[in-house]
Protein backbone atom coordinates (compact mmCIF):
# COMPACT_ATOMS: atom_id res chain seq x y z
CA UNK A 1 0.00 0.00 0.00
CA UNK A 2 0.98 3.71 -0.73
CA UNK A 3 0.89 4.92 2.36
CA UNK A 4 0.79 9.16 2.29
CA UNK A 5 1.57 9.94 5.76
CA UNK A 6 2.21 7.80 8.62
CA UNK A 7 1.78 8.31 12.55
CA UNK A 8 4.36 5.66 14.46
CA UNK A 9 4.04 6.27 18.25
CA UNK A 10 3.31 9.66 18.53
CA UNK A 11 3.26 11.81 21.98
CA UNK A 12 3.43 15.49 22.30
CA UNK A 13 2.39 17.22 25.44
CA UNK A 14 2.91 21.15 26.05
CA UNK A 15 5.39 22.46 28.74
CA UNK A 16 3.33 23.18 31.86
CA UNK A 17 0.49 20.55 30.74
CA UNK A 18 0.20 17.71 32.68
CA UNK A 19 -1.48 15.54 30.12
CA UNK A 20 -0.33 14.53 26.36
CA UNK A 21 -2.18 16.89 23.77
CA UNK A 22 -2.07 13.49 21.83
CA UNK A 23 -1.13 10.26 23.48
CA UNK A 24 0.97 7.02 21.06
CA UNK A 25 -1.05 8.21 17.98
CA UNK A 26 -0.39 5.29 14.99
CA UNK A 27 -2.17 5.27 12.01
CA UNK A 28 -2.12 5.42 8.35
CA UNK A 29 -3.35 7.89 5.36
CA UNK A 30 -3.49 6.42 2.48
CA UNK A 31 -2.86 8.33 -1.12
CA UNK A 32 -6.00 10.30 -2.05
CA UNK A 33 -7.78 9.92 0.79
CA UNK A 34 -10.34 12.54 2.39
CA UNK A 35 -9.47 11.95 5.75
CA UNK A 36 -11.80 14.48 8.52
CA UNK A 37 -10.70 14.60 12.09
CA UNK A 38 -13.07 15.05 14.05
CA UNK A 39 -13.28 16.09 18.21
CA UNK A 40 -14.05 18.62 20.28
CA UNK A 41 -12.13 21.78 21.36
CA UNK A 42 -8.65 20.31 23.03
CA UNK A 43 -8.85 16.79 21.80
CA UNK A 44 -5.61 17.51 20.33
CA UNK A 45 -6.95 17.32 16.64
CA UNK A 46 -5.30 20.51 15.86
CA UNK A 47 -1.87 19.36 17.37
CA UNK A 48 -2.11 16.49 15.63
CA UNK A 49 -2.46 18.68 12.12
CA UNK A 50 0.37 21.08 12.71
CA UNK A 51 2.96 18.02 13.52
CA UNK A 52 2.59 16.65 10.23
CA UNK A 53 4.23 20.17 8.50
CA UNK A 54 5.99 20.43 11.89
CA UNK A 55 4.23 23.97 13.33
CA UNK A 56 4.97 21.49 16.19
CA UNK A 57 7.07 19.03 16.79
CA UNK A 58 6.31 15.53 18.35
CA UNK A 59 8.07 14.63 21.76
CA UNK A 60 8.17 10.70 21.02
CA UNK A 61 7.50 8.78 17.95
CA UNK A 62 7.65 9.59 14.19
CA UNK A 63 5.73 10.76 11.14
CA UNK A 64 6.27 9.32 7.68
CA UNK A 65 5.44 11.75 4.71
CA UNK A 66 5.89 9.20 1.56
CA UNK A 67 8.45 6.81 3.70
CA UNK A 68 10.54 9.47 4.88
CA UNK A 69 11.18 10.62 7.71
CA UNK A 70 9.55 14.42 8.35
CA UNK A 71 12.24 14.92 11.21
CA UNK A 72 14.86 14.32 8.57
CA UNK A 73 13.53 16.73 5.91
CA UNK A 74 14.41 20.39 5.90
CA UNK A 75 11.92 21.63 7.57
CA UNK A 76 11.39 24.26 5.01
CA UNK A 77 10.97 21.99 1.92
CA UNK A 78 8.78 19.80 4.23
CA UNK A 79 6.47 22.66 4.36
CA UNK A 80 6.45 23.93 0.87
CA UNK A 81 5.27 20.63 -0.63
CA UNK A 82 2.01 20.46 2.11
CA UNK A 83 -1.03 23.01 1.73
CA UNK A 84 -1.94 24.79 4.79
CA UNK A 85 -5.58 26.61 5.40
CA UNK A 86 -6.79 27.81 9.05
CA UNK A 87 -9.56 29.25 9.82
CA UNK A 88 -8.67 32.88 9.97
CA UNK A 89 -7.46 32.20 6.34
CA UNK A 90 -4.23 33.90 7.57
CA UNK A 91 -4.07 35.75 4.04
CA UNK A 92 -1.51 38.42 4.52
CA UNK A 93 -3.42 42.07 4.29
CA UNK A 94 -0.90 44.02 2.76
CA UNK A 95 -0.60 42.09 -0.28
CA UNK A 96 -3.71 41.93 -3.33
CA UNK A 97 -5.08 38.59 -3.93
CA UNK A 98 -2.82 37.85 -6.89
CA UNK A 99 0.33 38.33 -4.84
CA UNK A 100 -0.70 36.14 -1.73
CA UNK A 101 -1.84 33.57 -4.14
CA UNK A 102 1.40 33.60 -5.33
CA UNK A 103 3.53 33.41 -2.19
CA UNK A 104 4.98 29.73 -2.74
CA UNK A 105 5.65 29.79 -6.39
CA UNK A 106 7.55 33.35 -5.72
CA UNK A 107 9.20 31.46 -2.96
CA UNK A 108 10.15 29.00 -5.15
CA UNK A 109 11.19 31.77 -7.77
CA UNK A 110 8.77 30.96 -10.36
CA UNK A 111 9.09 33.38 -13.58
CA UNK A 112 6.85 36.03 -13.43
CA UNK A 113 4.77 34.41 -16.47
CA UNK A 114 4.22 31.18 -15.31
CA UNK A 115 2.82 32.57 -11.83
CA UNK A 116 0.18 34.87 -13.34
CA UNK A 117 -0.66 31.96 -15.28
CA UNK A 118 -0.41 29.61 -12.36
CA UNK A 119 -2.40 32.24 -10.40
CA UNK A 120 -5.41 32.84 -12.54
CA UNK A 121 -6.60 29.44 -12.95
CA UNK A 122 -5.98 29.06 -9.19
CA UNK A 123 -8.67 31.53 -8.53
CA UNK A 124 -11.09 30.23 -11.61
CA UNK A 125 -10.48 26.54 -10.14
CA UNK A 126 -11.65 28.62 -6.60
CA UNK A 127 -14.69 30.20 -8.89
CA UNK A 128 -13.35 33.51 -8.49
CA UNK A 129 -13.15 35.74 -11.37
CA UNK A 130 -9.51 36.33 -11.55
CA UNK A 131 -9.84 39.83 -13.62
CA UNK A 132 -12.43 40.85 -10.59
CA UNK A 133 -10.40 39.77 -7.92
CA UNK A 134 -7.09 39.43 -8.26
CA UNK A 135 -6.15 42.90 -7.63
CA UNK A 136 -8.14 43.54 -4.45
CA UNK A 137 -6.52 43.08 -0.83
CA UNK A 138 -8.05 40.45 1.65
CA UNK A 139 -10.25 43.06 3.27
CA UNK A 140 -12.39 44.08 0.89
CA UNK A 141 -13.56 40.24 0.17
CA UNK A 142 -16.00 38.68 2.20
CA UNK A 143 -15.21 35.82 4.26
CA UNK A 144 -16.15 33.14 2.29
CA UNK A 145 -14.73 34.57 -0.88
CA UNK A 146 -11.50 34.85 1.76
CA UNK A 147 -11.33 31.12 2.42
CA UNK A 148 -11.30 30.48 -1.43
CA UNK A 149 -8.18 32.43 -1.57
CA UNK A 150 -6.94 30.63 1.04
CA UNK A 151 -7.79 27.37 -0.62
CA UNK A 152 -5.85 28.38 -3.88
CA UNK A 153 -2.55 29.90 -2.01
CA UNK A 154 -2.47 26.73 -0.07
CA UNK A 155 -2.72 24.64 -3.59
CA UNK A 156 -0.44 26.56 -5.63
CA UNK A 157 2.33 24.31 -6.24
CA UNK A 158 0.38 20.97 -6.16
CA UNK A 159 1.11 19.72 -2.61
CA UNK A 160 0.86 16.18 -2.82
CA UNK A 161 -1.11 16.85 0.99
CA UNK A 162 -3.72 19.69 1.77
CA UNK A 163 -3.53 19.98 6.05
CA UNK A 164 -6.69 22.34 7.11
CA UNK A 165 -7.75 22.97 10.14
CA UNK A 166 -11.12 23.98 10.59
CA UNK A 167 -11.19 26.34 6.91
CA UNK A 168 -14.98 26.88 7.23
CA UNK A 169 -15.16 27.57 11.22
CA UNK A 170 -16.01 31.54 10.07
CA UNK A 171 -18.17 31.26 7.51
CA UNK A 172 -22.32 31.66 7.50
CA UNK A 173 -23.83 28.06 7.38
CA UNK A 174 -25.22 28.61 3.88
CA UNK A 175 -21.65 29.55 2.40
CA UNK A 176 -19.96 26.59 4.69
CA UNK A 177 -22.55 24.34 1.87
CA UNK A 178 -21.48 25.52 -0.86
CA UNK A 179 -17.98 25.49 0.47
CA UNK A 180 -17.82 21.98 1.13
CA UNK A 181 -19.33 20.80 -2.15
CA UNK A 182 -16.66 22.56 -3.77
CA UNK A 183 -13.85 21.28 -1.92
CA UNK A 184 -15.67 17.76 -2.29
CA UNK A 185 -15.04 17.84 -6.12
CA UNK A 186 -11.78 19.95 -5.93
CA UNK A 187 -10.77 16.72 -3.79
CA UNK A 188 -12.25 14.14 -6.66
CA UNK A 189 -10.53 16.03 -9.63
CA UNK A 190 -6.93 16.82 -7.76
CA UNK A 191 -6.95 13.40 -6.35
CA UNK A 192 -4.82 14.04 -3.78
CA UNK A 193 -4.63 13.73 0.13
CA UNK A 194 -6.75 15.83 2.44
CA UNK A 195 -6.98 16.16 5.88
CA UNK A 196 -9.33 18.22 7.26
CA UNK A 197 -10.02 19.26 10.80
CA UNK A 198 -13.70 19.96 12.31
CA UNK A 199 -15.63 20.31 15.04
CA UNK A 200 -18.64 20.03 13.07
CA UNK A 201 -19.95 16.54 12.93
CA UNK A 202 -21.96 16.77 9.72
CA UNK A 203 -18.87 18.19 8.06
CA UNK A 204 -16.79 15.66 9.30
CA UNK A 205 -19.10 12.91 8.10
CA UNK A 206 -19.96 14.19 4.92
CA UNK A 207 -16.26 15.55 3.26
CA UNK A 208 -14.74 12.39 4.76
CA UNK A 209 -14.15 9.16 3.11
CA UNK A 210 -12.80 8.00 6.46
CA UNK A 211 -13.20 9.86 9.68
CA UNK A 212 -10.97 9.93 12.95
CA UNK A 213 -12.90 10.36 15.83
CA UNK A 214 -10.80 11.67 18.56
CA UNK A 215 -11.06 11.98 22.36
CA UNK A 216 -8.53 12.90 24.80
CA UNK A 217 -5.24 12.63 22.67
CA UNK A 218 -6.74 9.14 21.41
CA UNK A 219 -8.40 8.01 18.67
CA UNK A 220 -11.30 6.74 19.40
CA UNK A 221 -12.33 5.08 16.20
CA UNK A 222 -11.03 5.95 12.53
CA UNK A 223 -13.30 4.47 9.40
CA UNK A 224 -15.46 5.14 6.91
CA UNK A 225 -18.26 7.09 7.87
CA UNK A 226 -20.82 4.41 7.54
CA UNK A 227 -18.78 1.71 9.48
CA UNK A 228 -18.78 4.50 12.40
CA UNK A 229 -22.52 5.12 12.54
CA UNK A 230 -23.21 1.61 12.37
CA UNK A 231 -20.67 0.52 14.71
CA UNK A 232 -19.40 2.71 16.97
CA UNK A 233 -16.20 1.54 18.67
CA UNK A 234 -16.95 3.72 22.10
CA UNK A 235 -18.76 4.96 24.16
CA UNK A 236 -17.72 8.56 23.45
CA UNK A 237 -18.58 8.23 19.84
CA UNK A 238 -21.48 6.48 20.29
CA UNK A 239 -22.74 9.67 21.88
CA UNK A 240 -21.16 11.79 19.54
CA UNK A 241 -23.52 10.34 16.73
CA UNK A 242 -26.65 10.38 19.03
CA UNK A 243 -26.67 13.69 19.74
CA UNK A 244 -25.96 14.69 16.12
CA UNK A 245 -29.25 12.64 15.71
CA UNK A 246 -30.92 13.94 18.47
CA UNK A 247 -30.29 17.48 16.27
CA UNK A 248 -31.75 16.49 13.53
CA UNK A 249 -34.75 15.40 15.30
CA UNK A 250 -35.43 19.05 16.05
CA UNK A 251 -36.17 19.28 12.46
CA UNK A 252 -38.45 17.15 11.56
CA UNK A 253 -41.02 18.26 13.87
CA UNK A 254 -41.50 21.47 11.36
CA UNK A 255 -40.99 19.86 7.96
CA UNK B 1 -1.51 96.33 14.35
CA UNK B 2 -0.61 97.96 10.71
CA UNK B 3 2.62 98.89 12.12
CA UNK B 4 3.36 95.07 12.73
CA UNK B 5 2.00 94.28 9.29
CA UNK B 6 4.26 96.37 7.69
CA UNK B 7 7.12 95.78 9.73
CA UNK B 8 6.61 92.05 8.27
CA UNK B 9 6.71 93.15 5.03
CA UNK B 10 9.50 95.08 5.46
CA UNK B 11 11.90 91.95 7.20
CA UNK B 12 10.74 89.66 4.10
CA UNK B 13 11.72 92.43 1.19
CA UNK B 14 14.80 93.34 2.95
CA UNK B 15 16.04 89.83 4.79
CA UNK B 16 14.63 86.93 2.58
CA UNK B 17 17.83 85.50 2.82
CA UNK B 18 18.45 84.96 6.22
CA UNK B 19 14.76 83.49 6.93
CA UNK B 20 15.28 81.16 4.41
CA UNK B 21 18.72 80.39 6.38
CA UNK B 22 16.67 79.96 9.22
CA UNK B 23 13.67 77.66 7.26
CA UNK B 24 16.45 75.44 6.17
CA UNK B 25 18.24 75.35 9.62
CA UNK B 26 14.93 74.20 10.83
CA UNK B 27 14.09 71.91 8.78
CA UNK B 28 17.90 69.95 8.41
CA UNK B 29 17.57 69.99 11.83
CA UNK B 30 13.96 68.36 12.12
CA UNK B 31 15.28 65.44 9.01
CA UNK B 32 18.46 65.07 10.87
CA UNK B 33 16.50 64.48 14.35
CA UNK B 34 13.55 62.24 13.00
CA UNK B 35 16.50 59.95 10.90
CA UNK B 36 18.26 59.70 14.23
CA UNK B 37 15.15 59.11 16.21
CA UNK B 38 14.35 56.15 13.47
CA UNK B 39 17.50 54.54 13.46
CA UNK B 40 17.42 54.54 17.55
CA UNK B 41 13.94 53.71 17.57
CA UNK B 42 12.89 51.34 15.36
CA UNK B 43 15.53 48.62 16.06
CA UNK B 44 14.46 49.37 19.80
CA UNK B 45 11.13 48.53 19.42
CA UNK B 46 11.96 45.32 17.73
CA UNK B 47 13.99 44.23 20.48
CA UNK B 48 10.99 44.77 23.11
CA UNK B 49 8.91 42.48 21.24
CA UNK B 50 11.64 39.47 20.87
CA UNK B 51 12.87 40.03 23.90
CA UNK B 52 10.03 40.94 26.74
CA UNK B 53 12.78 41.59 29.36
CA UNK B 54 14.53 44.12 26.98
CA UNK B 55 10.56 46.13 26.98
CA UNK B 56 10.40 46.72 29.99
CA UNK B 57 13.88 48.88 30.54
CA UNK B 58 14.04 50.69 27.06
CA UNK B 59 9.96 51.71 27.92
CA UNK B 60 11.27 53.06 30.93
CA UNK B 61 14.44 54.37 30.15
CA UNK B 62 12.67 56.71 27.37
CA UNK B 63 9.68 57.45 28.99
CA UNK B 64 11.74 58.76 31.75
CA UNK B 65 13.78 60.89 29.27
CA UNK B 66 10.65 62.10 28.09
CA UNK B 67 9.40 63.41 30.98
CA UNK B 68 12.87 66.25 31.71
CA UNK B 69 11.34 69.09 29.49
CA UNK B 70 13.61 69.61 26.61
CA UNK B 71 14.97 72.87 27.55
CA UNK B 72 16.11 71.79 30.71
CA UNK B 73 17.87 68.49 28.74
CA UNK B 74 19.49 71.23 26.52
CA UNK B 75 20.50 72.74 29.45
CA UNK B 76 21.76 69.91 31.22
CA UNK B 77 23.85 68.86 28.30
CA UNK B 78 26.21 72.39 28.11
CA UNK B 79 28.58 70.87 30.37
CA UNK B 80 28.86 67.41 28.42
CA UNK B 81 28.58 68.71 25.25
CA UNK B 82 29.05 72.19 24.92
CA UNK B 83 26.71 74.70 22.77
CA UNK B 84 25.79 74.26 19.08
CA UNK B 85 24.10 71.70 17.02
CA UNK B 86 25.30 68.62 18.88
CA UNK B 87 23.63 69.08 22.16
CA UNK B 88 20.63 70.28 20.21
CA UNK B 89 20.19 67.47 17.97
CA UNK B 90 20.58 64.90 21.44
CA UNK B 91 17.37 66.39 23.07
CA UNK B 92 15.60 66.24 19.92
CA UNK B 93 16.26 62.61 19.25
CA UNK B 94 15.68 61.93 23.02
CA UNK B 95 12.32 63.36 23.07
CA UNK B 96 11.22 62.00 19.63
CA UNK B 97 12.58 57.95 20.06
CA UNK B 98 9.48 57.06 22.78
CA UNK B 99 6.93 58.05 20.07
CA UNK B 100 8.61 55.81 17.31
CA UNK B 101 9.94 52.96 19.83
CA UNK B 102 6.58 52.40 21.37
CA UNK B 103 4.64 51.94 18.12
CA UNK B 104 6.94 50.17 16.83
CA UNK B 105 6.76 47.32 19.25
CA UNK B 106 2.69 47.94 18.88
CA UNK B 107 3.12 47.33 15.44
CA UNK B 108 5.29 43.69 15.46
CA UNK B 109 2.84 43.30 18.63
CA UNK B 110 -0.59 43.33 16.48
CA UNK B 111 0.87 40.93 13.96
CA UNK B 112 -1.44 37.91 15.09
CA UNK B 113 0.14 34.58 15.77
CA UNK B 114 -1.58 32.74 12.95
CA UNK B 115 -0.56 34.74 11.00
CA UNK B 116 3.30 34.01 11.30
CA UNK B 117 2.23 30.34 11.53
CA UNK B 118 0.53 30.48 8.19
CA UNK B 119 3.39 32.08 6.86
CA UNK B 120 5.85 29.14 8.60
CA UNK B 121 3.56 26.71 7.08
CA UNK B 122 3.59 27.79 3.65
CA UNK B 123 7.48 27.56 3.94
CA UNK B 124 8.65 30.89 4.71
CA UNK B 125 12.15 31.28 6.38
CA UNK B 126 12.14 33.41 9.66
CA UNK B 127 14.28 36.14 7.74
CA UNK B 128 11.31 35.55 5.01
CA UNK B 129 8.54 36.00 7.73
CA UNK B 130 10.62 38.80 9.01
CA UNK B 131 10.56 40.84 5.61
CA UNK B 132 7.40 39.91 3.65
CA UNK B 133 5.01 39.93 6.46
CA UNK B 134 6.22 41.15 10.16
CA UNK B 135 8.13 44.53 8.92
CA UNK B 136 5.48 45.39 6.08
CA UNK B 137 2.72 44.73 8.62
CA UNK B 138 4.34 46.92 11.15
CA UNK B 139 5.13 49.99 9.27
CA UNK B 140 2.04 51.36 9.38
CA UNK B 141 2.53 51.29 12.86
CA UNK B 142 5.97 53.28 12.45
CA UNK B 143 4.85 55.47 10.56
CA UNK B 144 2.04 56.73 12.66
CA UNK B 145 5.09 57.05 15.40
CA UNK B 146 7.04 58.84 13.07
CA UNK B 147 4.74 61.28 12.70
CA UNK B 148 3.75 62.14 16.42
CA UNK B 149 7.59 62.44 16.65
CA UNK B 150 8.31 65.09 13.58
CA UNK B 151 5.47 66.94 14.77
CA UNK B 152 6.99 67.54 18.17
CA UNK B 153 10.44 67.74 16.50
CA UNK B 154 9.42 70.98 14.00
CA UNK B 155 8.17 72.53 17.43
CA UNK B 156 11.02 71.93 19.79
CA UNK B 157 13.38 72.51 17.42
CA UNK B 158 12.63 76.13 18.42
CA UNK B 159 14.57 76.07 21.44
CA UNK B 160 17.45 74.59 19.81
CA UNK B 161 18.24 78.44 18.83
CA UNK B 162 18.72 79.10 22.72
CA UNK B 163 21.83 77.02 22.57
CA UNK B 164 22.77 78.17 18.59
CA UNK B 165 21.75 75.64 16.77
CA UNK B 166 20.04 78.15 14.29
CA UNK B 167 16.96 77.65 13.18
CA UNK B 168 13.66 79.51 13.14
CA UNK B 169 13.87 79.59 16.90
CA UNK B 170 16.08 82.42 16.35
CA UNK B 171 13.84 84.96 14.79
CA UNK B 172 11.65 83.88 17.72
CA UNK B 173 14.38 84.72 20.55
CA UNK B 174 15.36 88.17 18.65
CA UNK B 175 11.89 88.80 18.96
CA UNK B 176 11.38 88.35 22.53
CA UNK B 177 14.71 90.27 22.80
CA UNK B 178 13.51 92.96 21.38
CA UNK B 179 10.26 93.00 21.96
CA UNK B 180 9.58 92.80 18.40
CA UNK B 181 5.86 91.38 17.45
CA UNK B 182 7.03 90.87 14.17
CA UNK B 183 9.87 89.29 14.16
CA UNK B 184 7.96 86.79 17.46
CA UNK B 185 4.24 86.55 14.48
CA UNK B 186 7.23 85.63 11.64
CA UNK B 187 8.92 82.84 13.58
CA UNK B 188 5.98 81.62 15.64
CA UNK B 189 3.55 81.39 12.44
CA UNK B 190 6.66 79.91 10.17
CA UNK B 191 7.16 76.94 13.22
CA UNK B 192 3.47 76.53 13.12
CA UNK B 193 3.21 75.86 9.00
CA UNK B 194 5.85 73.62 9.21
CA UNK B 195 4.69 71.47 11.74
CA UNK B 196 1.50 71.13 10.14
CA UNK B 197 3.35 70.35 6.51
CA UNK B 198 5.32 67.67 8.23
CA UNK B 199 2.33 65.68 9.48
CA UNK B 200 0.56 66.34 6.25
CA UNK B 201 2.95 65.00 4.49
CA UNK B 202 3.20 61.73 6.77
CA UNK B 203 -0.47 61.41 6.28
CA UNK B 204 0.15 61.14 2.63
CA UNK B 205 2.75 58.82 2.91
CA UNK B 206 0.49 56.63 5.22
CA UNK B 207 -1.89 56.61 2.34
CA UNK B 208 0.95 55.87 -0.58
CA UNK B 209 2.32 52.68 2.02
CA UNK B 210 -0.24 51.42 2.68
CA UNK B 211 -2.90 51.03 0.01
CA UNK B 212 -4.55 47.93 1.86
CA UNK B 213 -6.14 50.06 4.62
CA UNK B 214 -8.29 51.98 2.61
CA UNK B 215 -11.25 49.93 1.41
CA UNK B 216 -12.32 50.29 -1.89
CA UNK B 217 -9.64 51.28 -3.76
CA UNK B 218 -7.71 48.75 -5.47
CA UNK B 219 -4.40 48.38 -6.82
CA UNK B 220 -3.78 47.09 -10.69
CA UNK B 221 -7.53 47.72 -10.86
CA UNK B 222 -7.66 50.88 -13.24
CA UNK B 223 -6.07 48.51 -16.10
CA UNK B 224 -8.65 45.95 -15.67
CA UNK B 225 -11.38 48.89 -16.02
CA UNK B 226 -9.83 50.22 -19.61
CA UNK B 227 -9.33 47.06 -20.66
CA UNK B 228 -13.05 46.66 -20.24
CA UNK B 229 -13.91 49.43 -21.78
CA UNK B 230 -11.95 48.73 -25.11
CA UNK B 231 -13.91 44.95 -25.00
Amino acid sequence: MSATITFSNVSKQFPGTSYYAVERLSFSVEEGEFVTILGSSGCGKTTLLKMINRLYEPDEGSIFLFGEDTAKIDVVRLRRGIGYVIQQTGLFPHMSIAENVATVPKLLKWDKERIQNRVRELLELVKLDPDEFQGRYPSQLSGGQQQRVGLARALAVEPEVMLMDEPFGAVDAITRTGLQDELLSLHRGLGKTFLLVTHDIHEAFKLGTRVMIMNEGKISQFDTPESIIRQPADEFTAALIRSAKEQEKMWEGYI
Amino acid sequence: MSEVWMNIQLYFASRLDEYLVCLWEHVSISILALLAAALIGIPCGYLCIRYVRCKKWLVGIFQILRIIPSLAILILLIPIMGTGVKPAMTALVLMAVPPILMNTADGFEEVPEFMLETAAGQGMTRRQIFWKVQVPLAVPYMLTGARTAVIEIVASASIAAKIGAGGLGGIIFTGLGLNRTDLLLIGGVSVALLSLMAGMIFGGLEKIFIPWRSPGRRRKDKVHRTRRKVL
